[in-house]
């Protein structure tokens, strides 16, 4: 099963590689990991999205506290939670298949944001099976590039992943 | 006030104040300013002769003080060569700080002159690491490096200094407190748990105490054995565990696992509690893991919650300081009762005692063992790798924590001299063997020179077989006894090389000789190689063969 882990970590040179480093040398997988200073500049938030059965996930939680820079480690897999991805798509685009393009863009709330006389940059943000739906529907126009974030998450309300306060 | 020094006058300091007495480097471009201000301090620094050599000492000199072990290595090739001892204590969670002089901070990512991106290449193999890019940041950094290292469950940390740092202007002071956000170990275990583990204890039928290294590095000996008799549970141990509980005591098993006792093996098969106490599951111990103890409810002591149901899934997890948890433990248990159990481990103790050939026609490397123990049963032992390693760890009879160092995570070839000598400058007063095979000792031996010339006065007793012997072992039951690449035939002659370094050489070829030869080596007052010429085909018994179960055993016939 998927699981989404939010982890605090000082925001200083090499914690990245750490993370990278453990879950590769560990064996373990990852669907995506996205990383951003939080309102603390101090700290950064990583946002790892992993598959693995409860025992794989328990591994990976351990050795990521086990990290001295690593502050929090949270699964937000089972919390009430807000999970959101950004993505941009180059599609080719004639102009005669412009406004199709964009009915589906607008359908799935998504925005064009550059246009060339041969292709459009749309841009979403969403859920993953929002942006796996509207990926697949612009297949058909030729996708020449895309670039996706990779997840990023917070949990709904007042409950927060900050320990460090 | 704040005083204006150098980063490298700093550096001194900060090591007198987290009481470092001895370094163990070599010196080179990168690190000048510091050697420079080494030169007048009273920190004894140790030239060696291979930087892999000066971890080791550092490495032994922790295993058998307690202390964190120091060893410092100039950029590039000096800093690379540090990587093996640093591993190696990484496995075996051994308090270390490692210093690495850098290029200067403006030439890092250019591939300079013996530039190594040092910080990268030992990321997995270290607990933190360092490079410090701002000279202002030397003593915070020191004194976490020190704190990181000997805390918790203790580990190498290094420390980058690129040359501009030492040579940089700062005021100095040294910080009296740091924040760590992320690391707090817990040290005192969960009262909860404490209480299941005691009612476990109690109702078990046949309890077994399951000890490893990690008793050591807590010297919780003392409370472990008031737990094994209070509640009148057999003791094996890994072999990291070797010392932590004495061996003559009636309750010892000895050691567990792939070269373990017959007797503690099958202990481990059929008891239905183990009480494992900072011991990790190494699949050394486990043999096939589905076989491995099929009865047993688990409590597992551990600093390091990582460790827990890692490979053996655990019903009582308890995370702690082995003293303090153990300290509690026994607060609560009543003395127990236990006849059965322990008649059928006397038994098995009697059945399947250790063997090998005494009728004295060869010089076995057994009796070598036993005769050492006779004549020195208080030295320090370390070891190198392969079959002497386990000879040393079956017939030494070990009774006090940290008087057997040896590389039990990384099996690391070449450990044994090295950390002898570390251990020696930690406890001048010991005697210090390392016991040695001759593929091993040839890896590290240049470090006679070291020993000689500082007066360390260690005896490598070279089991000398002129095999890489282990691996031969493993030929000859595995692989039809195609013996490839493991001869290693009769040179050097090891009692001369020992007389070119300045060092005492000894040659033992007959059983008679033995005595008298570790009897003139350890009282020689000098560095001593003794060349016992054993027999080389003899093989480490009883084994378990890799991926069997530890009941399991391959032994001499009849
Ligand atoms: C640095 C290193 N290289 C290779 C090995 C693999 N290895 C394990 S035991 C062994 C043989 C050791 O030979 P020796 O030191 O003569 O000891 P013996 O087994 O003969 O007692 C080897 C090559 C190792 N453990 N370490
Ligand atoms: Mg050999």
């Amino acid at each position: 099963m998927k699981h989404t882990l939010s982890v605090l970590v000082e925001n200083k040179p090499g914690v990245l590689a750490r993370v990278a480093g453990l879950f590769s040398r560990r064996g373990f997988n990852i669907d995506s990991l996205a990383v951003g200073v939080t309102e603390n500049p101090e700290i950064s938030r990583m946002t790892i999205v992993l598959e693995g059965d409860n025992r794989v996930l328990e591994q990976v939680t351990k050795q990521l506290n086990k990290l001295i820079d690593t502050i929090k480690v949270s699964d937000l897999t089972a919390e009430e939670s807000v999970e959101r991805e950004l993505v941009m798509i180059k599609v080719v685009a004639e102009p005669k298949m412009r406004s199709e393009i964009m009915q589906i863009a607008d359908i799935f709330r998504a925005r064009i944001v550059d246009v060339s006389p041969k292709t459009m940059i749309i841009e979403a943000t969403g859920d993953e099976t929002k942006i796996n739906a509207m990926e697949s529907l612009l297949k058909q126009f030729g996708i020449k590039e895309l670039a996706r974030t990779g997840k990023v998450a917070l949990t709904r309300g007042l409950k927060s992943v900050q320990e460090w306060k | 006030m704040a005083k204006k020094v150098s980063g490298a006058e700093a550096f001194i300091e900060c090591l007198y104040k987290e009481n470092v007495e001895v370094i163990f480097g070599i010196p080179g471009g990168s690190l000048l300013p510091i050697h420079d201000e080494l030169y007048d301090s009273s920190i004894r620094h140790i030239l060696v002769r291979h930087e892999q050599c000066a971890a080791h000492m550092a490495d032994g000199y922790a295993r058998a003080t307690g202390r964190t072990g120091v060893c410092m290595a100039t950029s590039g090739p000096g800093a690379t060569n540090l990587v093996t001892g640093i591993a190696n204590a990484y496995m075996d969670s051994v308090p270390m700080v490692a210093f690495t002089g850098q290029v200067p901070t403006s030439m890092i990512g250019n591939d300079a002159f013996q530039e190594a991106d040092i910080t990268g290449i030992t990321l997995p193999i270290t607990k933190i690491n360092y490079l410090i890019k701002d000279a202002n940041d030397l003593p915070r950094t020191i004194k976490e490096a020190f704190y990181i290292a000997s805390t918790g469950r203790p580990g190498p940390v290094l420390v980058d200094i690129p040359k501009d740092v030492q040579t940089a202007e700062i005021e100095f002071e040294y910080p009296k407190t740091f924040e760590l956000r992320g690391y707090k170990p817990t040290i005192e275990g969960h009262p909860l748990q404490i209480k299941r583990a005691i009612k476990a204890i109690m109702d078990a039928e046949r309890p077994i105490v399951y000890a490893g290294g990690g008793v050591i590095i807590s010297n919780a000996s003392e409370e472990l054995r008031a737990l094994a008799e209070l509640a009148l549970a057999p003791v094996t141990t890994t072999l990291l565990g070797k010392g932590a509980f004495p061996e003559s005591h009636p309750l010892s098993l000895g050691m567990v696992g792939m070269h373990g006792t017959k007797y503690a093996n099958y202990a481990m098969t059929e008891t239905d509690l183990i009480i494992a106490v900072g011991a990790r599951f190494d699949d050394r111990v486990t043999g096939k893991l589905d076989a491995f103890a099929p009865n047993a409810k688990v409590i597992h002591i551990d600093i390091d919650p990582a460790e827990i149901s890692k490979s053996v899934s655990v019903s009582i997890p308890i995370v702690g300081d082995a003293k303090s948890v153990l300290k509690e433990l026994i607060k609560g248990l009543i003395g127990a009762s236990r006849t059965e159990w322990l008649k059928k481990i006397e038994e098995w103790k009697k059945e399947f005692p250790l063997r090998y050939d005494r009728s004295g026609k060869t010089l076995k490397p057994q009796f070598i063992i036993e005769q050492i123990h006779e004549v020195c049963p208080d030295a320090i032992i370390t070891t190198e790798v392969g079959q002497c390693q386990m000879w040393a760890a079956q017939y030494f009879k070990y009774t006090k924590p940290r008087s057997f160092i040896s590389s039990g995570g990384l099996g690391t070839m070449g450990y044994g001299f090295p950390a002898a000598i570390g251990a020696k400058v930690g406890c001048p007063d010991k005697t210090v063997i390392d016991i040695a095979g001759d593929g091993s000792f040839q890896m590290t031996c240049q470090e006679l020179a070291t020993a000689v010339l500082n007066d360390i006065p260690v005896t490598v007793a070279i089991l000398n077989n002129g095999f890489l012997g282990m691996v031969r072992q493993w030929q000859e039951l595995f692989y039809d006894k195609r013996y490839a690449a493991t001869y290693l035939g009769t040179s050097p002659d090891f009692t001369k090389l020992a007389e070119a370094y300045g060092a005492l050489g000894i040659e033992v070829v007959k059983p008679s000789e033995v005595k008298s030869a570790i009897e003139e080596a350890v009282t020689s007052d000098k560095p001593a190689v003794i060349d016992f010429k054993i027999d080389p085909e003899e093989n480490v018994l009883p084994m378990v063969p890799a991926g069997a179960a530890i009941n399991e055993i391959i032994d001499y016939e009849g």
